[in-house]
């Protein structure tokens, strides 16, 4: 790999046009790498864009939570406009589950209102504090994939609103290009104001768990197809470990309860991680004892348990701010999906090389993504395997390990997911998604991302 | 939009119901079934408010647009908040402005507007409030004061002398009405975090908005005098109150 495009790519914001904003502040993504200063300017109602922008002359970018991890989220020098305090609900009908609610209500603030009522997400993510745009805009996938397919098709309706004033309703009959464009559309396409989402019912707050271990990808495969019929899926592997105990792991599957039970919620202290830990916490030898901790705090091969729905799904939002435990210098997932045609080998391949790097990932989540189509264009799920690895940024170790990764996973016909992404290529991105000229036409003119910029060389269009 | 509360779910008269710390109050009462009559002065904002805590399962809601800086109007509009809601349990003063104090130190008008919406309207309120319920012999009066009414700072004396008038004026209210069956509630809230502020920096130390209306749920319900949230501001305001003045003067706050 040359190094000089890595040297480029951390050198990129000296490469930035825009000046300086006044009232900057930091606005962090979840890997907390890059950094950059912006304008913030908040929403509190509906109203507030474009209102709030007004007289503004300079690129704007509409953000939720922060939790994707690179810089889909980041715009350096911009205005960012932050939605969280535009939080409201609009509508929600106990005989269909269909809830309308402002766009930056987050997935907790939905289950707090909806599982006393009996009725869950569609699909949701490893973490429930994400905004609903912003699960709209990255297009996100749970460990339902395989039968419920993205959080888009799950979306009957939004509302769109671009910088200039205009106010577009989308679903599949209205506006239906900007509705596919803007489901896993970045953010780029204008603001979601609202949208409605159609929740599922539920009787109880459990899960009937499952977790198996097993001894490589043959395994795991296996256990893949014998579990087509169970709703949630997910794996966690042991990527440090070479030779006999190579993509061990524990294959965790789950379904919701379906004896009636408690709905409301036990209410539970939160733990916040307090500090950054020193970069040294997290090597080699430390992950692996931890993955080998975690593979054996499974005793013996099965285990089987009644599980509330919190602890499943979000293991690690009871630990505010983990991301701090990877120092100062932050993190980075890397996220791919190979077709079924090269998952295998791929797959492997692609651990084989990481176990080699010695750079550590905590996190290693397997899943097989199914054939449930999304209506987004931009969506990054395709039918096959997804790898999504935590690192620890290390300037110099890392970025040239990444930019590997990203070259095996297009040999191999794949592509990586963009709200995990803070280093590929302009050139990997753009044969990874060749639709994006689409997005490019459809882009409000006001609005880009650093992420935008990085892999297009796009600006705003002022 | 009136119609009939015809329910025995908690009355509560909400002012100021679009600001932050009230909405997320009025969410829990919402969700615990409650009657909310809702006032303030956008009548987009109030509506989206509405909708919102209709859908969460207030039992009744309804609202009224008023600029509450009219005193003239006062009585008329909480005779009608009474009726809409087919009495009153709870009423919640919570509208207010920071101003600016860097106009305000040159400009009376300012200062005068600052003082006339956070300390004369209140007081305009709260005598119509605190006469309906003594002749009831029941009902709780919870109003938004600020720790920046405990010691009068250069960085916001305007506002700061007006939450302490406010304080003040509480007090000796809750000292007449006490013996009455009347409960009067003084909220200093400390600096909040909204929900606008998550995923910034430095944000973290803020309170958060859902603790803050939690506690203020709690602390109507329990009948308290008095409330700092989070709690930690009354041993921090307690120290600040006791500087001596000559040691303050030079502080820089
Ligand atoms: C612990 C953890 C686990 C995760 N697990 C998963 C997982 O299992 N599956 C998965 O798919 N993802 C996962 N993610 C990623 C996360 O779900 C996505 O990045 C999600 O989109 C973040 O939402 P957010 O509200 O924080 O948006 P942000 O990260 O703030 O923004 C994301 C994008 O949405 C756009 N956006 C936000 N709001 C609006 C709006 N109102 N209108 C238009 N555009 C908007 C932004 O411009 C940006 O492009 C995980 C993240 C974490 C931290």
């Amino acid at each position: 790999m040359p190094e000089i495009e890595t040297q480029q790519r951390l050198t990129y914001k000296q490469g930035s046009a825009r000046k300086s904003a006044p009232g900057e502040a930091s606005f962090e993504s979840w890997g907390r790498y890059p950094s950059y200063k912006a304008n913030i300017i908040p929403l509190h109602w509906q109203s507030d864009f474009p209102a709030a922008v007004r007289g503004i002359h300079d690129a704007v970018l509409p953000v939720g939570l922060g939790r994707s991890y690179g810089d889909v989220c980041l715009l350096d020098q911009g205005n960012l406009l932050p939605t969280p305090a535009m939080n409201r609900l609009i509508s929600f009908d106990p005989e269909t589950g269909l809830l309308t609610a402002e766009a930056g209500i987050s997935l907790a603030q939905i289950l707090d209102f909806s599982v006393p009522r009996g009725f869950f997400l569609p699909v949701t993510p490893g973490t429930k504090y994400v905004t609903l745009g912003g699960a709209i805009a990255n297009d996100i996938h749970g460990k339902n994939h395989h039968v419920a397919g993205t959080f888009g098709r799950h979306v009957t309706e939004f509302e769109l609103v671009r910088s200039d004033g205009t106010v577009l309703r989308c679903s599949p009959n209205e506006n239906p290009e900007f509705y596919a464009m803007t489901i896993g559309g970045l953010g780029l396409t204008g603001l979601i104001r609202w949208a409605t989402l159609r929740l599922k019912p539920i009787v109880s707050r459990k899960i009937d768990y499952e977790g198996i271990q097993f001894h490589g990808i043959d395994e795991f495969l296996y256990l893949t197809e014998a579990s087509k019929e169970i709703e949630y899926t997910v794996s966690w592997v042991d990527c440090t470990s070479t030779g006999k105990n190579f993509c061990r792991g524990i294959f965790m599957q789950g379904d919701h309860s379906t004896r009636r039970d408690e709905l409301k919620p036990s209410p539970e202290p939160k733990l916040v991680f307090p500090f950054n830990a020193p970069g040294f916490a997290l090597n080699h030898v430390s992950v692996s004892a931890f993955n080998t901790l975690f593979f054996h705090k499974q005793m013996g091969k099965r285990q089987v348990a009644l599980q509330d729905y919190e602890p499943f799904f979000y293991p690690l939002d009871k630990v505010l701010h983990w991301n701090r435990m990877y120092g100062k210098s932050g993190l980075l997932q890397f996220q791919y999906v190979i077709p079924w045609n090269n998952a295998r080998e791929g797959t492997v391949a692609i651990l084989k090389e990481v176990a080699k790097s010695g750079l550590a990932s905590f996190l290693a989540v397997l899943k097989a993504f199914g054939d449930v189509p999304s209506p987004g264009v931009m969506s990054f799920p395709r039918p096959g395997i997804t790898l999504a690895l935590d690192f620890p940024i290390k300037p110099g170790k890392s970025f040239p390990l990444f930019e590997r990764l990203a070259d095996m996973t297009l040999e191999f016909g794949g592509r990586l997911y963009p709200a995990k992404d803070a280093a590929m290529t302009a050139a990997q991105f753009q044969a990874f998604y060749p639709e994006w000229r689409q997005l490019a036409r459809f882009r409000d003119p006001l609005i880009t991302s650093s992420f935008w910029e990085r892999v297009t060389g796009e600006q705003p269009n002022l | 939009m009136s119609s009939n509360a015809n329910h025995s779910s908690r009355k509560i008269l909400v002012l100021g119901a679009t600001s932050g710390i009230a909405e997320a109050t009025c969410r829990i009462w919402a969700s615990q079934g409650a009657s909310l009559f809702l006032v303030a002065r956008n009548a987009e904002k109030l509506a989206a408010v509405a909708t919102d805590l209709r859908t969460r399962g207030a039992s009744f809601v309804d609202t009224a647009v008023a600029d509450l800086d009219d005193t003239e109007q006062h009585p008329a509009l909480l005779a009608h908040a009474v009726n809409a809601l087919t009495g009153l349990d709870v009423a919640y003063l919570a509208h207010g402005v920071l101003g600016d104090q860097t106009q305000a130190e040159q400009d009376f008008n300012t200062a005068a507007h600052i003082l006339h919406t956070n300390l004369m309207a209140p007081v305009s309120l709260l005598t119509w409030l605190a006469n309906f319920f003594v002749q009831r012999r029941a009902g709780t009066i919870a109003v938004l004061s600020s720790v920046a009414g405990d010691r009068g700072r250069k960085s916001n004396y305007v506002y700061g002398s007006s939450k302490a008038g406010l304080s003040a004026f509480l007090a000796g209210l809750r000292n007449r009405v006490d013996r009455e069956g009347v409960t009067v509630l003084t909220i200093k809230p400390g600096p909040t975090k909204t929900a606008m502020t998550a995923g910034m920096k430095g944000a973290e130390k803020f309170a958060d908005v859902d603790k803050v209306a939690a506690s203020i749920v709690k602390a109507v319900d329990g009948r308290a005098d008095s409330l700092y949230v989070p709690f930690q501001w009354q041993p921090i305001m307690f120290v600040i109150r006791h500087i001596p003045e000559r040691v303050f003067k030079k502080l820089n706050l």
